[in-house]
Parts: structure tokens; sequence; C-alpha cells
């Protein structure tokens, strides 16, 4: 009986991380249309609803009422089991987020740590699409999308890594603990190099512009999605802004201090912003970083895929060694708030 | 010193910088779309959309069968079959657009000596059915009939520069 409450109030827990993540993926392809085209010089969508609020559920519904198309040479096991591959390893990191102080599901030792498995996994979705799709625009994507984030993955892990040295933690809930203060108490400051990596990849990773060579549309039509269609597609356009918000938050919360105010213990502008919860500080910082994902494709044109290689081998990770090495030395010194 | 510089320059990022600062000045710039239905961009009197023919104030037809736009007509859109009137003028019998075939190049107006067939702003139509497209010498004349007072400024405005 009491594992049955358990279980349920797990199953309650997730229904309520699960729905609003769903609707802030709607509201995000929303806000994308809009701010791009607001950039363009363009209106963005405006006849659904008051100011086109209405149009995500317009477009979602569409989805919904069209066909599945198999291709007729396609692996129909696989092809079917790439959408849920993708979409669930973007859901389940979630687990280990922790929202707001003690606002978490799952608030495990190795929280950082299965973060990292769980967006690995999410390669695995995009890999089997394109080569269950029996398509050459299909594997070609997929294979651009292997090789890009198997390489980012290494960068992006280095940069986690300075974060691991700088709050001795893998506990997500304890990362966020070791920044407490003010704005510049965020580890942001000491690792900004680190910081500035980890949002690349973290671009890279998610196949976002200007690395979305895997989709390439004026290449490759959509790259590794080309054969999907309805509720399929949609699955996949769902595990790529879950996994955008997802890097988002794992921002937030590694560099920006998670949910703690900017001004938090300043002698009077802290006590000024007590009465704002911290879930908000939290959302406020992942929407930053979502608009930056904006500005990104807004801004720049798409790279190429030698150049993306280049930049992920030959930059990245060389700059998050060295940083690593000044972390140590930092650490070693005990500089500053954040080593003391 | 060059080349140390734009080391640094590719670390600090710069030129993203550059190109994120254009489009986020561009974020709060006046939108050019206009909301069709509701506004629309301004028209030239110039403008060239669906034919009529004119009549003259009396209520006689301009048209005299000359078949100079006919023959002028680069996609051969205009069919004219004439006669002789019982007081001695020339009329058409027949006088057919095809708008499938027209190209709005706007030659025939040119080349009319009475201003009897013109192209209104009228821009926004449509065919359901098949057969549709052929204007008829009734159709532009009613279409005339409808527009005259527009036709008429129209070509008062561009008069001085013909």
């Amino acid at each position: 009986m009491n594992a049955l409450i358990e279980l349920s109030w797990i199953t309650a827990k997730i229904v309520a991380l699960i729905v609003p993540l769903f609707l802030a993926v709607a509201y995000m392809t929303y806000a994308e249309r809009k701010v791009i085209s607001s950039m363009q010089l363009r209106r963005g969508p405006n006849r659904v609803g008051w100011h086109g609020l209405l149009q995500p559920f317009a477009d979602a519904l569409k989805l919904l009422m069209k066909e599945v198309v198999l291709p007729q040479n396609a692996n129909r096991f696989l092809f079917v089991l790439a959408p849920m591959l993708s979409i669930m390893p973007a859901l389940a990191a979630w687990a280990v987020l922790p929202l707001a102080d003690g606002l978490v599901i799952a608030d495990v030792n190795a929280g950082l740590l299965y973060v990292l498995a769980m967006t690995s996994m999410g390669v695995y979705g995009i890999i089997l699409a394109g080569w269950a799709s029996n398509s050459k625009y299909a594997l070609l994507g997929a294979l651009r999308a292997g090789a890009q984030v198997v390489s980012y993955e290494i960068a992006m892990g280095f940069a986690l890594v300075g974060v691991l040295m700088a709050a001795g933690s893998l506990n997500m809930g304890e990362i966020i603990q070791a920044q407490q203060g003010p704005i510049w108490n965020w580890f942001w400051l000491p690792l900004l190099p680190l910081f500035v990596v980890y949002w690349i990849s973290g671009v890279a990773e998610t196949n976002r512009l200007p690395f979305d060579v895997a989709e390439g549309e004026s290449e490759i039509v959509a790259g590794f999605h080309v054969e999907y269609s309805g509720m399929a597609f949609a699955i996949f356009f769902l595990a790529e802004y879950a996994n955008m918000i997802l890097i988002s938050g794992l921002a937030a919360i590694l560099f920006l201090g998670g949910w703690y105010s900017p001004f938090e213990g300043l002698p009077l502008l802290g006590p000024l912003f007590d009465w704002v919860p911290g879930l908000v500080w939290f959302l406020l910082k992942v929407c930053l970083f979502l608009f930056l994902y904006i500005w990104f494709r807004g801004t720049f044109p798409r790279y190429r895929y030698d150049q993306i290689m280049r930049l992920g081998w030959k930059v990245l990770i060389p700059v998050t060694v060295v940083w690593l090495i000044v972390v140590a030395g930092l650490s070693l010194g005990e500089v500053g708030p954040w080593f003391s | 010193m060059q080349s140390v510089k734009e080391f640094f320059g590719t670390f600090m990022l710069t030129e993203l910088l550059k190109g994120m600062r254009l489009t986020g000045r561009h974020l709060f710039e006046a939108k050019y779309t206009l909301e069709y239905p509701e506004e629309k961009a301004p028209q030239s009197p110039r403008f060239r959309g669906l034919h009529a023919l004119r009549r003259y104030p009396n209520g006689e037809e301009r048209c005299i069968a000359c078949k100079l736009c006919e023959a002028v007509c680069p996609a051969l859109a205009i069919t004219i079959d004439s006669e002789q009137r019982e007081d001695g003028t020339r009329r058409t019998t027949r006088y057919d657009i095809d708008l499938f075939k027209c190209i709005y190049c706007g030659f025939c107006e040119e080349s009319c000596p009475v201003d009897s067939i013109v192209e209104t702003r009228i821009h926004e139509y449509h065919f359901e059915e098949r057969g549709e497209q052929i204007m008829t010498k009734q159709d532009l004349l009613a279409v005339g009939d409808k527009y005259e007072e527009q036709l008429f400024k129209d070509r008062a405005a561009d008069a001085p520069y013909r």
C-alpha cells in the first residue's frame, strides 16, 4: 500500500513537470517564430488567436491529424522506435534538475553524470531514424549528427569537469549551493571560457543553428527526419525543443547559480528581492538562454561540416583543457569567493 | 601585430557579437509587413489590373474596332469581330480577352486611340469555372461602367506625362 502511494506520488511529480515542459515547448516554437520574424522585420504568426497565441495548438493539431507515412523499404520496428528513443532521454534528464531549493524529482548524488549520460543517449534516436528510413538524405543527416554530437560531447564533458572541480560535487543541488551569493559569486565568472565552450557545444549538441548540418534543409532536405511525418515528426520536434530547454536549464544551474537571485546576500538589494521565489529566478535564467538560442538562429549562417569539426576538436577542446589547469590553480590557491 | 590582434579577436568572438548586435537592433525596428486584407499597399494611377471598356459620357461605347490592341497584344489574348452599324460607324460585335493569356503589359491601353480599353486597379479576382477567364464585351463594359469615376481620375492624373 505504501509502495503504491509512493508510486502515485512520483507519477504526480512527473506529470507536474512534463505538462508545463510540453507547454513550454509549444510556446518556445511560438517565441522562436515571433523573435526571428522581428529580427527580419516581419510580424510572424498573428492570425490564430490574440497575437497568434494559439498558433502552437493549431500546429500541434495539424500534426496530430496527419498520416504517419511508413516508407516501403524502411525498417518498421526501428522507424517507430527512433522518435521514442529521442524523446525519452530529453525528458528523463529533467528528473535531476532542481527547479528551486528542494524542488527536484530525484535528488541523486551522481546527477551531473546522469545528465551527461542522458544527453548522450539522444543521438541514438537520430542515428536510428536516419538508418531505419532507408533514404540517402536521412542517412547522411544521421551520419553528420552522429559525428557532431560525439565530437561536442567531449568539449562539453570537459567544461562540466571544470564545474565539478569548482563545486566539488556531482549533485545538482550542491553545485548550486556552492554558488550561493550575488551574481559575481556564480561560476560563470571564474569559468568564463568553460561557460562559453559549454554553451557553444550545447547549441551543437541540440543540432541548432549555426550547427544544424544534421538537418541542413538547403543541402540534404531535412536530414534524419525527411521520411517522418505527422505525429512521428512532431515527437522529433518535441525532443529537439525539450533538449534545448534542458541545455538552457543546465547552463542556468551550472554557471548562473540556479535558483539564487543575482542580488543574494547584498546589503540593500538582497532583502528587496527576497519575496521573489527561487523558481522564478531559475526560469528567468532559462529564458535568457532560450532567447540566446533564438538570437543565434536569427544571426548566424550554417557552419560547413569540416568547420564544425575543426571548431570542436581544434578550438573548444584545447581551450577547455587549458582552463581546467587554470581552475586547478585557482582551486589550490583558494582564490576569490568561489574556491574558499 | 595584425595577426596577433586577429587571433585574440577570434577568441573574444568579436565578429559574432557584431552580428548579434545587428540582429538585436533589428528586433526593435518597425516591421515592413502589411496586414494584407486589412491594410493595403498604395497603388499608382498607372496600376495595371483587370481590363475594362469605357464609354463616352453620353453612353456611346468608345471602341471603334480598329483592332490595334488585338495587333499589339504580345500574348494574343484579345479577339475582336466587328460590323458596320446602321448609323455608319464601325463597332465591335465581339471583344474577348483571355485572362489566362494576358500578361498585363498594358500595350492594349497604350495603343488605343480612343482610350477605350483600359486596365483598372482591380487585382483581387478569381475564377471558379472553366471558361470564366474569358472576359466578353459585356463583362468588360460592365467593369468600365462600374469604375468609370476612378478610371477617369487615374487617366487625368497621368495625362501630363503622356
